[in-house]
């Protein structure tokens, strides 16, 4: 069962010690769904070259690509989309009143899972920059 | 047992929307990325291969739903953070007025590209 929390406690970013998993799952989901956001306006607006014609879009596109600091980020959205997806399901599964107990391994396991698909990716992403 | 936190009045239908979209994005913003990163690789992309793409009906239709569905689960996700985080009254209603303003520009722009991307355009 869910428990009612201290909003004040909740806020106070400053006792990040004494967070619990629960916690520390909320904010990285908060955290992960702002960056998304920003990145989905951001991939519209680059996406917009479309419109400009083919070559436009195919220079911005192979330009932006041809940047090692943009494959680095893209390993870095991998990470944070992975993570909102796997905590994201955590989440409907708590909502659920499923797993509720095992909430707390659920979010190691989601961190453990990012971790590893996003190192997995590594070579996809740099392929070809390096 | 760790506490569970949510920045969702749990049954209310902002949470209920959340919720319904999340499990559809769930599998498409996967899928997305991995025809676009593994399948096909980023670095690669040309336009005749995203027109090709965009061309396909049922795939226009995903990913314009994609869109569509982004846009709602991330603005909506935003929204529900600041009113968690305390926001109230007049300033709860011009978020809420520019946050809806935002989106329905993101979803216009989207369409167009969308629609210049499969050719129509």
């Amino acid at each position: 069962m869910s428990q009612s929390y201290d909003r004040g406690t909740v806020e106070s970013f400053g006792r990040w010690r004494e967070f619990s998993a629960g916690m520390w799952a909320w904010i990285l989901h908060k955290f992960t769904g702002w960056i998304l956001v920003g990145y989905l306006f951001t991939h519209i607006a680059v996406l917009s070259t479309s419109t400009q014609g083919a070559e436009t879009y195919t220079a911005t596109l192979q330009g932006l690509e041809a940047l090692l600091i943009v494959r680095f980020l893209e390993i870095g959205l991998l990470a944070v989309a992975v993570f909102h997806i796997l905590n994201g399901i955590r989440l409907l599964f708590v909502d659920l009143g499923l797993g509720l107990t095992a909430q707390d391994k659920s979010f190691y396991a989601s961190l453990l899972l990012t971790a590893a698909i996003t190192v997995a990716s590594i070579p996809t992403f740099l392929g070809g920059a390096l | 047992m760790a506490d569970h936190y949510s920045s969702f009045e749990r049954g209310g239908k902002r949470w209920f929307l959340q919720r319904i979209t999340a499990v559809f994005l769930i599998g498409v913003l996967a899928f997305h990325f991995v025809l676009l990163h593994f399948v096909n690789h980023a670095a690669e992309i040309e336009f005749a291969g995203t027109q090709a793409r965009m061309g396909n009906v049922g795939y226009f239709s995903l990913m314009w739903t994609f869109l569509v569905t982004a846009t709602f689960h991330g603005v909506n996700g935003v929204y529900n953070a600041l009113v968690n985080q305390g926001l109230d009254g007049t300033q709860k209603k011009v978020v809420a007025a520019v946050l809806t303003v935002a989106s329905l520009l993101l979803i216009l722009q989207g369409t167009r590209v969308a629609l210049a991307m499969s050719g129509v355009l």
